[in-house]
């Protein structure tokens, strides 16, 4: 039993039931992704035009690799989170909500463990 | 209950745009491109792990006039939605909320990414020699 009231309960959570917690990781991927976009821009245009050999000696550097690991799980984490609001505010079925809310997840994070694994067999000279 | 016709408030389309609108939408949009992006960048990432085979795949289809168009695309809402977003940080903190102020940092998003796409496809394309 618990003797917190129920206003008690639900102070500070919102609709959402999770209070603060999207805003603040949104926006702490966020902050982690200006550094990271700018290395991989500057990255990726010194690598215009560069074939897999090129690509494979860079991701062989741990410090590439490591930058490029951070990059996709905080990339693709933001990603989850965006299209979420996106899907929050305009799929207005509860049934089609569900499930594109369940495809937005599904994709992120396929997308971010086919990077990771890519990365990570790279790296240890796969 | 009988259906009353009560007055709507009225929708967006009734307003005239201003960039501040302008720039809210278009953070969502670029935000969606950019998935397509990251998707596109986790399978370069996979192909180039895979093995020469794949990775000529990837490279075919970036380098092909559509990828390139594409991929264009995508450096552009890259460079508006890392800009913008450091705008609504600042927004977040509490600074530039003055209309007029608002719209100035609005435009300097817009041409500033605008700048920044052709300016890092200008250097690809050179190092790649397409200007000699």
């Amino acid at each position: 039993m618990s003797l917190r009231t129920p206003l008690g309960k639900v102070r500070g959570l919102g609709s959402a039931k999770d209070g603060t917690q999207h805003f603040w990781v949104q926006r702490v991927s966020a902050v982690a992704l200006i550094p990271l976009t700018i290395w991989l821009v500057a990255e990726l245009v010194c690598l215009t035009g560069a074939g897999r050999d090129e690509v494979l000696d860079w991701l062989g550097n741990p410090i590439q690799a490591i930058l490029m690991l951070l990059l996709v799980v905080a990339g693709f984490y933001h990603l989850k989170l965006g299209i979420q609001v996106i899907l929050e505010d305009y799929v207005h079925s509860e049934g089609a909500r569900l499930a594109t809310s369940l495809m937005n997840i599904f994709v992120c994070f396929a997308g971010g463990a086919v990077s990771v694994f890519a990365v990570l067999k790279i790296a240890f000279g796969g | 209950m009988a259906h009353v016709k009560r007055p709507l408030s009225p929708h967006l389309g009734v307003y005239r745009w201003t960039v501040t609108m302008a720039t809210s939408i278009l953070h969502r949009a670029s935000g969606v491109a950019l998935g397509a992006g990251a998707l596109w960048l986790a399978w370069w990432l996979f192909a180039a792990a895979s093995g020469y085979e794949a990775f000529e795949c990837v490279q075919g289809f970036s380098t092909s006039p559509v990828g390139m168009v594409l991929l264009f695309g995508v450096t552009l809402a890259l460079m508006f939605h890392l800009l913008n977003g450091i705008r609504h940080l600042a927004w977040d903190m509490g600074h530039g909320f003055e209309v007029k102020t608002a719209t100035v940092s609005g435009w300097t998003v817009i041409v500033l990414a605008l700048v920044l796409a052709i300016v890092a496809w200008g250097i690809g394309l050179s190092m790649m020699g397409a200007f000699q």
